[in-house]
């Protein structure tokens, strides 16, 4: 017997109106890439304005000392929530939406390996994401920070739902992401277009590669660890318990094995982004191409042996530090050599700066200072002195903002003609450049002052102790800067999707594949594609046609 | 109170200031690449700017020795500061020997500490009193959660982990008071859950240690006497020590010479007659989420503990 009797008809065109009658289900029942690419840049938006929005709230309570605008349990909610939403719902799903979307255009290939389990990515992300933000109408959000030490989230320090919640919602979009990390291996492996060989495919594509291969490797450690902390919580096991038995530092062990790698996670296939736009807008081939791609698979493999560095301070004894300090230092030596490659690529080209290559350039300052202030804390006796401290939140938002979210703006300019047909205003997209560039740097700069203060971080509150209140108010403003760069990049958005300028093909002049097929490519992305045989194939091809009118 | 800055190069021990010179060194390297990275960019916009998208594209040959510089220089960067890592921590984290007893234990609560002078015992809170000159072993422990012993001045920072005991050579050259504060992440007050630590010349320490072995004063008057009484009743003692009296217990902070100190609650109030009516009045009001409870007491209740509790300098 059927239950249902009505069917979703296969959608006609690549962008089903949601006004029209099948629309919305035809989204839903998507299992096209491009679709599902496009719902998933949908979810981190809309996450990215409720992690945004705790963050303002947070930097509201923060502005001067004192202040009581949310309660102290509040507060610890929020950065929790922050932190989280920030990592597992914004950056996480806006990179892989933009590889669901660019990784099989780039190669060539009409659709990913397993377009089901594309779909089911995407929806245990959000899933697990609504999942997680649920627990505040159920009691109470987790309130134990992102990295939820134990015992301090066991059931007998954090008496809410909160941390269940945390739990079965990590775990749901985990399994969403390994799903996603299989589906990008198995695409790349299987699915390029005759001529391209591995050691042809564009950078963004190679780095998502390397990347999927540290998800699946990280992602299941995470979950283990929730598991467990989820049964303890639940049955009253003892694996993180020390007064029973078992070890705290246990959790920090597995939730920094994945940690770590995680955090790698979301800054390679932004090097990706960045190795894609740069070449393009300085009108220069990539300089360095295997350099770029070998130490991509350099830091990936560090990247599994330097967890500890987050322990430092946890007493585990000189030896272990060592190790881990130097692994931690090596990592810096691949991620300068690509910073070097990057300028090297503009050295000597015809730099034109639309939007997405502002941010592209921002990036390599920005992510510097983070990847520089990065070796500072994997020296030992300085992570003894400023981990934990404001200039550890600096740091995580200059590799996080100035890094990650950067290379995502910088490829959204970049690609919103080919998803949407039309482009983004590049008025507009200058004032939300300028803007965000100024406030982040505001927000974030002084943070660092704030550490060599010894201001703790996760604090609801501090003592009117001398500067204090005006680095933290300077901190606060700059973060209303942000806010209102994000407000004129979504009103940007929405403007451009109606009247924007009509895109056309290949409104960069680029030379991946992407770039050949129309703006939006149609249900089908490619009716034929000639041979592949260097790694700009669209010049090629252009080159062929010259040749033989002539 | 003068108002100098507070931050975490002020320096009051040997590691601090080994601490404080390799920040240094890192500081200078670090901010010569930033600025060498900085160069170069600027340069490179100023100098390859273009107003409009060129069609043409070209490609460049490559060199390595780019490349190559990096990696050579990197590489020296990272030998230098690793080495050197290496040599500080050996020196700073050393294990002690056999006749480098350990001084103190302090170990952490959701959001207070707990002192424990080692040999001699005795038992304090809040509050570290320390003889200025050589360093000593501490010992850290944690009684539920991960907290973590950060006082710049006088060494590193080291967490509290429940189950396992920590150590941390602490050393104050000069006399005064060192601020610190709680640095890991322990739960709803863990803002408040801040230390002084104060350094005194060893003979005045002497002093001060002499007057906190004492069993907590006693005094004829009728309201003291009232609160000693109610301490009992109202079950305070079911989670204080106060020293001398049948009060034993250590859920709490050990009140004995509770009015000597300077701060209450982890740094969140002076100890003055007034904030310890409020804190008795609603310890919820004034620290939102501290494991003790509200008694719902009569305002003459209050001022009984309150004039009991102020006397026990
Ligand atoms: C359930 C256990 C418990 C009971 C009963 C209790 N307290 Fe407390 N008390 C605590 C804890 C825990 C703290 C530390 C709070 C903090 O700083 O987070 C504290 C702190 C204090 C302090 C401040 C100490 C300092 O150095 O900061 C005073 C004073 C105090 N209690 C007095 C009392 C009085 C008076 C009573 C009886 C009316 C009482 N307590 C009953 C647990 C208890
Ligand atoms: C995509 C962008 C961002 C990411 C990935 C991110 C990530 C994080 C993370 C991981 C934490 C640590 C949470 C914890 O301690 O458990 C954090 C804390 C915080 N973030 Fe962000 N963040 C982002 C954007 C912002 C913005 C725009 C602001 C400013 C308005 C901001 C303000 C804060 C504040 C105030 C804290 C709390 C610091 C503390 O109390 O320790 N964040 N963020
Ligand atoms: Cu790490
Ligand atoms: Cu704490």
């Amino acid at each position: 017997m059927k239950l249902f009797s009505f069917e979703v008809p296969e959608p006609t065109e690549a962008l089903p109106s949601i006004k029209s009658r099948y629309g919305i289900l035809q989204w839903i029942s998507s299992t096209d890439h491009k679709q599902l690419g496009i719902l998933y840049l949908w979810v981190s938006l809309f996450f990215f304005l409720v992690g945004g929005f705790e963050a303002m709230l947070m930097r509201l309570q923060l502005a001067w000392p004192g202040l009581q605008i949310v309660s102290p349990q509040t507060f610890n909610e929020l950065f929790t929530m922050h932190g989280t939403t920030m990592v597992f719902l914004v950056l996480m799903p806006t990179l892989i939406g933009l590889a669901t979307y660019f990784l099989p255009l780039m190669i060539g290939a009409n659709e990913m390996a397993f377009p089901r389990l594309n779909a089911m990515s995407l929806w245990m992300t959000l899933f697990g994401g609504l999942l997680l933000n649920f627990s505040f109408f159920a009691g109470g959000a987790p309130d134990a920070g992102w990295f939820s030490y134990a015992p301090l989230s066991e059931k007998n320090y954090s008496f809410s739902s909160g941390l269940d919640y945390y739990s079965i919602g990590l775990i749901v979009t985990g399994i969403g992401s390994i799903g996603a990390g299989l589906n990008f291996v198995v695409t790349t492996l299987t699915m390029r277009i005759k001529g391209m060989r591995l050691r042809k495919v564009p950078l963004f594509v190679w780095m998502v590669f390397i990347n999927s291969f540290l998800i699946l490797a990280a992602f299941p450690l995470l979950n283990a660890g929730l598991v467990m902390l989820l049964i303890d919580r639940q049955l009253g096991s003892h694996f993180f318990l020390p007064n029973t038995g078992g070890s705290a530092l246990l959790w920090q062990h597995f939730f920094w094995a994945f940690g770590h790698p995680e955090v790698y996670i979301l800054a390679l296939p932004g090097f990706g982004i960045i190795s894609e736009v740069i070449p393009v807008f300085s009108r220069k081939n990539i300089f360095g191409y295997t350099t770029l791609a070998a130490t991509t698979v350099f830091i990936a493999l560090l990247s599994f042996g330097v967890w500890a560095h987050h322990m430092f301070v946890a007493g585990l004894g000189n030896p272990i530090n060592t190790f881990f300090a130097a692994g931690s230092m090596l990592i810096g030596i691949p991620t300068g050599i690509k910073i070097v490659n990057w300028m090297a690529t503009m050295w000597g080209g015809n730099l034109y700066f639309s939007t997405s290559m502002l941010f592209a350039v921002a990036f390599i300052l920005d992510f510097t200072l983070g990847g520089l202030s990065g070796i500072a804390v994997a020296i030992v006796p300085l992570d003894w002195r400023v981990t934990d401290t404001y200039f550890v939140v600096a740091h995580i938002h200059y590799v996080f903002l100035g890094g990650t979210l950067f290379t995502i703006f910088s490829g959204i300019y970049y690609w919103f003609p080919k998803i949407s047909g039309r482009m983004l205003n590049e008025r507009l997209g200058k004032w939300h450049f300028w803007l965000f560039l100024l406030g982040f740097n505001m927000t974030f700069f002084f943070q660092h002052i704030l550490g060599f203060m010894g201001m703790p971080r996760r604090v609801f509150s501090y003592p009117d102790l001398p500067y204090y209140a005006i680095l933290n108010l300077i901190s606060s403003i700059g973060a209303v800067f942000m806010l209102i760069a994000v407000i004129i990049f979504i009103y940007n958005i929405f403007k451009s999707l109606r009247t924007g300028e009509l895109a056309g093909n290949n409104p960069w002049n680029a030379w991946t594949l992407e770039w050949y097929t129309t703006s939006p490519p149609q249900l089908k992305n490619f009716e034929t594609l000639p041979d592949v045989t260097s790694l700009r194939p669209i010049i090629d091809w252009e080159k062929q046609k010259a040749i033989q009118k002539s | 109170m003068e108002k100098s800055i507070y931050h975490i190069f002020r320096s009051s021990s040997e590691d601090t200031d080994i601490m404080n010179e390799l920040f240094f060194h890192f500081f200078i390297a670090a901010f010569i690449v930033f600025l060498l990275v900085a160069a170069f960019l600027i340069f490179i916009v100023r100098k390859y700017k273009t107003k409009t998208l060129e069609k043409d594209h070209f490609t460049i040959q490559e060199n390595r020795l780019t490349e190559r510089l990096t990696l050579f220089l990197a590489s020296v960067l990272v030998i230098v500061f690793l080495f050197l890592t290496v040599k500080v921590i050996f020196k700073i984290q050393k294990t002690p020997t056999e006749d480098q007893k350990p001084f103190v234990k302090i170990t952490g609560h959701q959001w207070w500490w707990e002192i424990e002078y080692l040999g001699d015992t005795l038992f304090t809170a809040n509050e570290l009193h320390i003889p200025t000159g050589d360093k000593f072993v501490a010992l850290m422990e944690s009684a539920d959660v991960v907290h973590d012993w950060y006082v710049p001045a006088l060494g590193r920072k080291i967490d509290m982990v429940p189950g396992v005991t920590n150590f941390v050579w602490i050393q104050a050259r000069d006399p005064g008071v060192y601020e610190g504060m709680c640095n890991e992440f322990c739960g709803a007050q863990h803002t408040w859950m801040r230390v002084e630590v104060f350094a005194h010349e060893p003979k005045e320490f002497d002093k001060w240690f002499q007057a906190q072995k004492e069993d907590a004063v006693e005094k004829p008057d009728s309201l003291f006497q009232k609160g000693k009484q109610l301490f009992q009743d109202k079950v305070c003692a079911n989670c204080h020590t106060i020293r001398g009296t049948t009060a034993k217990a250590k859920v709490g902070p050990d009140l004995t010479h509770f009015a000597s100190r300077n701060k209450m609650l982890g740094g969140k109030a002076e100890v003055n007659y007034e904030n310890i009516q409020n804190w008795i009045k609603d310890p919820q009001k004034m620290k939102h989420g501290a494991y003790m409870p509200n008694f719902l007491m009569t305002e003459e209740e209050i001022n009984a503990l309150a004039h009991y509790l102020y006397n026990l300098k």
